[in-house]
Parts: structure tokens; sequence; C-alpha cells
């Protein structure tokens, strides 16, 4: 186990802004990273020195509480000074405050920005105005990068690897940018993706990002190895892009019957919070044979220390913010 | 019934599917064909068996009508059988509307309560029909729902239709549109034109159907959608559908019987009975539509049926109910045009059997092997004149009151069993 950040691995990025781009070994760099990390976070004793001194803070822009949580753990059991902040976006011109706020935190020296914003792109645009590190912690319905590393950790720890794996992607596709960063990341890896939806929520084009379309559960899973269900959002359900809840939990909602067309040892992931009885029925949710749903959560903490740990120790990088 | 023979000897044989129309026989058993065809009873109908004697005249599948209102059921499923329907499907802007698994089941169990015509239901597209959400489509057709379709309602709003055509996909569902742009139609009550102007009538646009039809081939293609345009009426919009058939669009559409056999002229000195919607058009566009069955793309023939009471007609024009009966009619007014020489028969036929069951995806409307035993026997050339007083069923509302037409149903067979003998 690594006590130290500033050995000979290092991954060749200032930011980590999305998964799509990177390259297999680049991914592999920050999946056994994090890897170590799993054994310290079993441990009574959690922390490490390693960020000593340095300034992570949370930007978001958008209500969370796990991944503003499972970020501000990580940087303090690696001994960074870490700060919450929240930033309403009603009111003003997004793009002037956008920008605003990031001048004004660049100018008190941060070393690492975790941002999460509502709009796609936004995280890119204010890499661009500071002279840290930036971690996008979901930007839109764009990319959400830790999500799937976190995701990738945990099959990879059940599974032994990525490669040749049917992974099915199941729910509101369109709107979710945790399935663009797993579709990026898992194809990178040589897994398989499957996309499972009705039409209205299966965005055009998404074929040629390399997936197969299916809009039936029992096709679509068939033979699937891991199976991920997508939270699906309230205001999706008030008939522009589906009828109701009850008929969406008939077709597209996880239960027993429908995952009965995965593989027997199929395993379940939800990325959180789960609507039980709409995308995935509890029962399944519970299963603790079948359901990784915990276990994600405690490979995010794992993930976003490793991110946090290679971005801010960077040596290409360091002492230049 | 089951176990029960009849053997339908002497007649003319008619089936549009396999193009079959020569002198045979049917035999039935029960609920189901057995067998039929020109020499079945070369040596004698089984002992066993019913004979009816058809005495020459055509003996056809069953007539399908994909698009009624239900009214009073009692009164309908009459109207239906004594117009040779054995299968219709009914519109969901019924009180309350079918857009719920409840009404689905309800209307299908009245139905087969009154042991006449099958009646199938369209499910509604959006709740209440009121053009906004989208209802349970999925569910709905788990329940028996055939078809989608906000009834006399187009679906209006554009993103609306867009996620109704993309979501029916889903499950390989149909949309079907009744085609009209609201906003250019509100206020008028008949085609623009002339004889709008002279009768101080407020006209809508003929552009008003084309509109609607060009917006949504655009939207099928789109979505990748299935969609089905009701009740064409004017030139512009047969053309713009088979222009997009000629680039492989995935639509279809019907006719009803007033928009090729009537023109805005009915409408005399503002007779309500010919207040229809879509209204009544120009001689062009009714020459348009004849010449869109002939070439068939025009795909099927409804009767639109729309029986409205008497209150509801005895009102000023601007005033009055739109819509007219015509289950009594449809073979008749269709037969008109066999008899002008337009079509032959088969064709014709094929657009009130087979043609309109398989846009439904209902296993009626042909003749086949252990298929339901729904057969009209019908004499294609006797004359009678339509009174609309005296036809069977409620409303009265006949647009074709007082045409004389050929063509009289005798006898109408559903799942074996005679549910109309004409004189009977």
């Amino acid at each position: 186990m690594k006590q130290d950040g500033k050995d000979n691995v290092h991954f060749p990025h200032r930011h980590l802004l999305g998964i799509e781009g990177l390259s297999p070994t680049e991914i592999s760099i920050l999946l056994d990273r994090s890897e170590s990390y799993v054994d310290q976070n079993r441990r009574a004793n959690k922390t490490t020195p390693l960020l000593h001194g340095r300034t992570i803070i949370n930007l978001f822009f958008e209500d969370s509480t796990r991944t503003r949580t499972s970020f501000e753990l990580a940087g303090k059991r690696l001994g960074g000074d870490l700060i919450n902040m929240s930033v309403a976006t009603s009111s003003v011109k997004k793009g002037e405050t956008l920008i605003d706020t990031a001048m004004t935190l660049n100018a008190m020296h941060p070393d690492v920005l975790v941002v999460r914003h509502p709009d796609s792109g936004a995280v890119k645009l204010l890499s661009e105005k500071v002279n840290c590190a930036v971690i996008n912690g979901g930007d839109g319905s764009h990319e959400h990068p830790t999500q799937a590393l976190l995701d990738a950790l945990t099959i990879r720890r059940r599974r032994g690897g990525l490669s040749g794996l049917l992974v099915a992607i199941c729910g509101d596709i369109t709107h979710s940018r945790v399935a663009r960063s797993n579709i990026h990341l898992l194809n990178t890896m040589g897994a398989r993706v499957r996309l499972i939806a009705p039409r209205t929520l299966i965005p055009s084009g998404i074929e040629r990002m390399g997936v197969e379309v299916f809009h039936d559960m029992a096709e679509g899973l068939r033979d699937c190895d891991i199976v991920m269900m997508l939270r699906l959002q309230r205001e999706r359900m008030d008939g522009n892009f589906l009828p109701s809840i009850r008929e969406y939990f008939h077709f597209f909602g996880l239960d027993y019957e429908k995952l009965s067309h995965a593989k027997e040892d199929a395993l379940i992931m939800h990325p959180g919070p789960m609507n039980r009885g709409v995308e995935i029925d509890t029962d399944v949710a519970d299963d603790v044979g079948r359901s990784v749903i915990r276990e994600q959560v405690e490979m995010g903490v794992a993930v976003r220390m490793a991110v946090l740990e290679l971005l801010a120790l960077n040596p290409e990088y360091e002492g230049k913010g | 019934m089951a176990g029960t023979k009849t053997a339908y000897i002497n007649a003319r044989l008619l089936d549009p599917t396999s193009g079959l129309d020569s002198p045979g026989g049917v035999l039935t058993d029960g609920e189901t064909i057995t067998d039929f065809g020109p020499k079945l009873f070369n040596k004698k109908p089984p002992k066993e068996a019913e004979v009816v004697d058809c005495g020459g005249k055509c003996l056809a599948p069953g007539l399908v009508d994909m698009r009624i209102e239900i009214g009073n059921l009692a009164a309908t499923v009459g109207a239906a059988v004594s117009g040779g329907v054995t299968s219709a499907v009914c519109l969901p802007n019924t009180d309350p509307a079918i857009d719920d698994m409840s009404v689905v089941e309800f209307v299908a169990r009245r139905a087969r309560k009154q042991g006449m015509a099958k009646i199938y239901p369209y499910g509604a597209v959006t709740k209440g029909l009121a053009g906004k959400e989208l209802a349970e489509l999925g569910l709905l057709a788990e329940s028996g729902a055939v078809a989608f379709s906000d009834g006399v309602h187009a679906v209006a709003d554009t993103q609306v239709m867009r996620r109704a055509l993309s979501y029916a996909s889903t499950f390989g569902l149909m949309i079907v549109q009744h085609p009209e742009d609201p906003s250019l139609a509100a206020g008028g009550v008949v085609t623009a034109g002339e004889t709008a102007t002279r009768l101080g009538l407020f006209g809508i646009p003929t552009e008003a159907e084309v509109i609607m039809v060009e917006r949504d081939l655009r939207l099928c293609e789109l979505t990748g959608g299935r969609l089905h345009i009701a009740h064409v009426s004017t030139g512009a919009a047969i053309e713009a559908v088979r222009r997009g058939k000629d680039r492989g669009v995935n639509v279809t559409c019907d006719t009803a019987p007033p928009y090729f056999a009537l023109n805005e002229t009915a409408i005399g000195d503002y007779r309500t009975f010919a207040k229809l919607s879509p209204p009544l058009r120009s001689e062009d566009d009714r020459q348009t539509v004849v010449q869109g069955l002939k070439d068939g793309t025009i795909d099927a023939i409804a009767s639109d049926h729309t029986p409205r009471d008497e209150e509801s007609k005895r009102l000023p024009f601007a005033q009055a109910a739109p819509g007219g009966i015509g289950l009594n009619t449809l073979l008749a007014i269709s037969l008109e045009l066999h008899h002008n020489g337009h079509m032959d028969l088969l064709d014709v036929l094929k657009l009130i059997t087979s043609s309109p069951a398989d846009l439904m995806g209902l296993k009626a409307g042909r003749l086949e092997k252990d298929g339901p035993a729904d057969l009209v026997l019908f004499d294609p050339d006797e004359g009678w004149k339509v009174d609309a007083d005296a036809l069977p069923g409620k409303a009265q509302n006949s647009p074709f009151d007082g045409r004389p037409v050929q063509g009289r149903v005798l006898r109408t067979v559903i799942d074996g069993r005679t549910v109309f003998e004409c004189g009977q």
C-alpha cells in the first residue's frame, strides 16, 4: 500500500473533466490508486496526511448530498483543508456568476476545485479560468466521471475486470450524465454496453457512442453481467416523457421477473438515490446476494481520494496553483 | 354453440385477401370457419349441418369498421350488424374517456355482453384527451386498446405529438391523428370557399388538414413512430401522404364515405346532417379522394359513424353538432365506387374488410380456415333508398338521407351465429 503519492505513478492530466478521451491506462491508474484506499477506509484510523496544507473547495451549483459528502470525506481523510460552497443559480445571469465565482475563488489559491453545475459544459468553462486542478462533480447531462470510476471499481473488484462484460444501463438515458460517463468508461475498457429505455428517454444518435439500444427489458437484459439502473427524476413522470409511475414500473422497473433474463449472478447497481417502486423493486434493491448498491457508495470515497490525491500532487503541475 | 355446423351453400364467395371470387360455399363449426371454397359442397353438405342457401348472392368476410363513436351501445351494435359490420373500433371520446385501463376493460366487457358486433376500443393518446400529458399507452394496449387516438381532436401540440409517436413506438403502437390544425379551424363550420361565403358560414381553409398532415409526417420520420391519418378529405393531404409513403415514412390513412360520395353542395340549405368533421369539401377534393382510393394511397374506408340526437342537430348550422351516422350505409356507399366503374368489387371490399383489420391488428376481415365465422351475405345490386328515419339504430343523422343506393345486406353472421337477417 502506497503511503506516498509522489512515487512513480502519475496521472497525466491537470483536471478530471470527464471520462471521454481517457485511455485505458489512465483509467487503470485511477482505479488502481482507488483500490489502495479501500483498505485504508476500512481501518479504524482512516486518515493519512498526504494532502496536509492543501485546500480543496467543493463548489456546488446544484443540490447534492451524496457526492458532496463523499468528496468531503475523501478530502478530510487525506488531511486536506476542505470547505463547501453552495451557490444558488437562480437569480443572476449564470455565465457571469460562474466566471465571477471562479475568479474570486481563484484569488484564494485553492489546490483543487470540485465543481457540480446544472449546465453541461459549465465545469470545463470554469476550469479554463482558474489555476488549480478541477474535478467535475457532475455537469448537466454531460459527464459525472467519479461516478463512472466508482462503478468500474465496484465491478472490477467483484468480477476481476471489465473487459468482455455485458452491461445494461436502464432508465432515463436522455438526462443522465452517469450514463454518458459509464458508456465512455465501459467502452474504453472493453465492456459491451446496452441501453434499455422507452424511446422518449433515449437521445437520438446515441448508437454512435458505441451502444446497443433496446426498448424491452426482457430482451435487453438477456445474458447481461451487470444491470445498472438509473434514477428517474419525478419531473419526467408527469406525462411529458412518460405517462405514469405505474406504467414505467410495469414495463421498465427492475423486479425479479425482469431480472431473471439477465445472467444468474448478474450484479445490480444504482447511482442513488433510489426511487423504490419506480425504477427498482425494493426486494431487488435490498438483495444482499445481487445488489452492490451500498458497495458503490463505499467505493465512491476511495475513488475520490485517489482522484484528489493524483490531481493535487501531480508533479507536472505542483506549485503552479 | 361449439359443435353446431352451418353450411352456406350456393354463394358467390368473395375474399379480397386471396382474390377469391367464385361460386362456392362456407362451412362453419361453432365460432370458426372450418372450410370454404368453390368445390366444398360438390358432394353434399354434411348431414348434421344446418343449411343456408345463399341464392347466388355474395358471401364475404364480415365488414370491419376502424372508426365509430359508440353513442348508445345497444343501438350502435344493432346498426353495425344491419350494415354487415362484424368488428368495429370505437373512439376514446366516451364519457369517461378511454384513457384508463378500467375503461378499456369496461367497454370490452359491455360490448361482449351484447353478443353482437365485436367492439374494440381505441385508447386515448393523452390523459382526458386534453392534448397535454401522455396517457398510459403501454398499459392500455395490454388491456386491449388496439390503437391510439384523441378522437375528434387533433393532438395539436407539436412536442406532445412527437413524444406520443416516440413513446408509442417503444411498444410498436400506432397513433391515429385527426388531421386538422385546431387554431386554423377555430370557429369554422364548413370548408372555406364560395359555398361558405354564399351561406355566410365561417370557413375552415383546406390547408388546416395538410398542415397537420405534413407536420405529423415529419414527426413520424423524426421519431421512427407509426402514424395513421384518419379521414383524409383533401387533395393536398392525400398528395402529402403519397409523397410520405414514397419516401418510406411509416404512415397510412383512411377516408370515410362522405368524402368520396358527397361534396359541400350536400349542405344545401343548411342541412345539419351534412355538417361533418372534417367538413365536406369541394368537388375537386372529392375526386382526389376517389383517385386516392383507386391508386392505393388511401388504405381503408371507415364509416365515421357519429350518432347525434335530434336536439344537437336541430339547431342553426353553426351551433349544430358535427358528425353523421354511417354503419348502416358503409357497404352501399362504398359499393358506389364499384358501380361507378372506379374499382373492382374485391378492391372495394378490401377497403372495408382485410385492410382495416390489418391496420388495427384484428383477426378479422378475411375468409380463412380456423378464422372467426364472421360473415356478411349481401346483394351488391339491389337498389334501395336511404331513409334516415327507417334505419336501424337510435340516431338518424345520416348525411345520405334520401339517397338512392345499390347494395343490400341480407344476413350478418358473427362467430357462427346469425345476428341479422334482412326483413326479419
